[in-house]
């Protein structure tokens, strides 16, 4: 039996954890050697680390603090922010990655999901991609949010996965930090779309939130930040509430 | 000393670390002098059936780690190492194996295709392990219904007696196999938390 995943999500910024609501107005919260073992140890089934680092030093420091969470924390790592060369690829994978999300970078080149494919295999490759509502459809946005492609969101995910991406993560910014749940329309539209695993992420408030998304059959994972970093909702507790409701989940 | 098969693909950082981290001597290694001496041998691999064993065999390391286990040294394939370990895969073209354990990889999303599954390929997460044999000494540490991290697009099939432990997922996918030193597991026991490490510490104790 397959269970659906809980992924907490560490933004990275010089070697801190930080977070921001709607991705402005950052705050640094903790330590994430620290912060990766207590999510292992509170059953997270997989840890997502994004490198929202400018500057060389704080690439950097980021590297070494994914190869400490590697040699402590065994189980899955996905790495994102900035990555837009097959070299970017292979920088993380050597640090203990295991997979590596493209967004912006696959945007710019969308040649680099199915050269990465090729070279690592799909299940490396995680397209994610940042959605906004735009005049009644779902536009892909680019740089953190910032910039409007004019791309039509589930057109990208269909191209995405026929390029080779092995997994799909969805942040809607129109929920995203407001902690009113997920986009459910948007994820439910996706699934309809796609074929490959989706992981849902921007709005999780509750645990009830959770509940709802997986309610949604072609939903994989739900991914969230605050709630977890802020101790709102503890990944022990979420998870034993989800499979008390009859959701898969490994325990 | 157990020996790390470095052929060019795959994750090695993590299997070494989760070797360091359970104090287990680990050494990451192209060289076929360094097998041969190793008390064990683990073969990693993620990517390509084809390119995977193409390497293996510019590697020259192929016929020594085949010759070293058919003597009798443990081998542990992972994942795409797993799927080595067989006669045969239908990866993008026939492609011949290792030929050590009877059994061919096929695609998954074909075989759930044929039966009128809509599971998603590829097969991402954590799955339950029903043990079919129990008392094999890579298991001795699990108990049915474990959690292990799955991630792959292919599977082995006509493997069944071979079978340690396998995951539902529409069809049966073989999970841990052993034949003789042979071992392999389709899942990642260096990313399957607590119980992989478990599962490790097994093979280390072969």
């Amino acid at each position: 039996m397959i269970t659906k995943r809980i992924i907490p999500c560490l933004d990275i910024k010089d070697g801190r954890v930080v977070k921001g609501v709607n991705f402005e107005g950052i705050r640094t919260v903790a330590d994430p050697v620290e912060m990766a073992r207590f999510y292992n140890e509170q059953g997270a089934d997989e840890l997502v680390f994004y490198d929202i680092t400018a500057s060389a030093e704080g690439r950097s420091l980021f590297t070494d603090v994914l190869r400490e969470v590697a040699r402590q924390v065994f189980i899955p790592l996905t790495v994102g922010g900035a990555i837009s060369s097959l070299e970017d690829f292979d920088r993380v994978l050597k640090c203990g990655a295991d997979k590596v999300s493209v967004n912006t970078g696959a945007i710019a080149n969308p040649g680099l999901i199915r050269a990465a494919a090729e070279r690592y295999g799909n299940q490396c490759v995680v397209l994610s991609m940042d959605i906004k509502r735009v005049d009644g459809g779902f536009h892909l946005f680019a740089k953190g949010g910032r910039v409007d492609t004019g791309i039509d969101a589930l057109e990208w995910a269909a191209r995405g996965e026929a390029e080779g991406a092995g997994e799909l993560v969805a942040n809607s910014i129109d929920t995203d930090g407001v902690k009113n749940g997920f986009d459910l329309e948007l994820l439910e539209a996706l699934s309809r779309r796609v074929s490959i695993p989706i992981i849902a992420s921007g709005g999780a408030g509750s645990m009830e939130d959770f509940r709802s998304l997986f309610a949604l059959p072609g939903v994989d994972a739900g991914l969230a930040a605050s709630i977890f970093h802020f101790k709102e909702v503890s990944i022990r507790d979420l998870k034993q509430y989800l499979s008390e409701n009859g959701i898969a989940m490994r325990l | 000393m157990i020996a790390i098969v470095d052929y060019g693909v795959g994750n090695l950082f993590s299997l070494s670390s989760s070797l360091d981290y359970l104090g287990l001597a680990n050494t990451v290694t192209a060289d076929a002098d360094v097998l041969a001496q190793a008390d064990r041998i683990i073969l990693p691999g993620v990517g390509a059936f084809g390119d995977a064993m193409d390497k293996l065999r510019h590697t020259g390391l192929a016929e020594p780690i085949r010759a070293l286990a058919l003597r009798g040294k443990p081998l542990l394939g992972i994942c795409l190492g797993m799927q080595l370990l067989f006669d045969s895969s239908e990866e993008y073209g026939t492609h011949e194996g290792l030929g050590l354990i009877p059994g061919t990889v096929v695609s998954l999303k074909d075989a759930l295709e044929k039966q009128g599954f809509s599971y998603k390929v590829p097969h991402i997460g954590w799955n339950s392990l029903h043990l079919c044999r129990p008392d094999n000494p890579l298991m001795k540490g699990t108990s049915e219904g474990d959690f292990v991290y799955y991630v792959h697009s292919f599977y082995a099939v006509g493997c069944e007696e071979d079978t340690v432990a396998n995951s539902e997922y529409g069809v049966p996918v073989a999970g841990a196999v052993n034949r003789g030193s042979v071992y392999g597991t389709q899942f990642h026991p260096e990313k399957s938390g607590s119980v992989g490490l478990r599962i490790l510490r097994a093979f280390a104790e072969l």
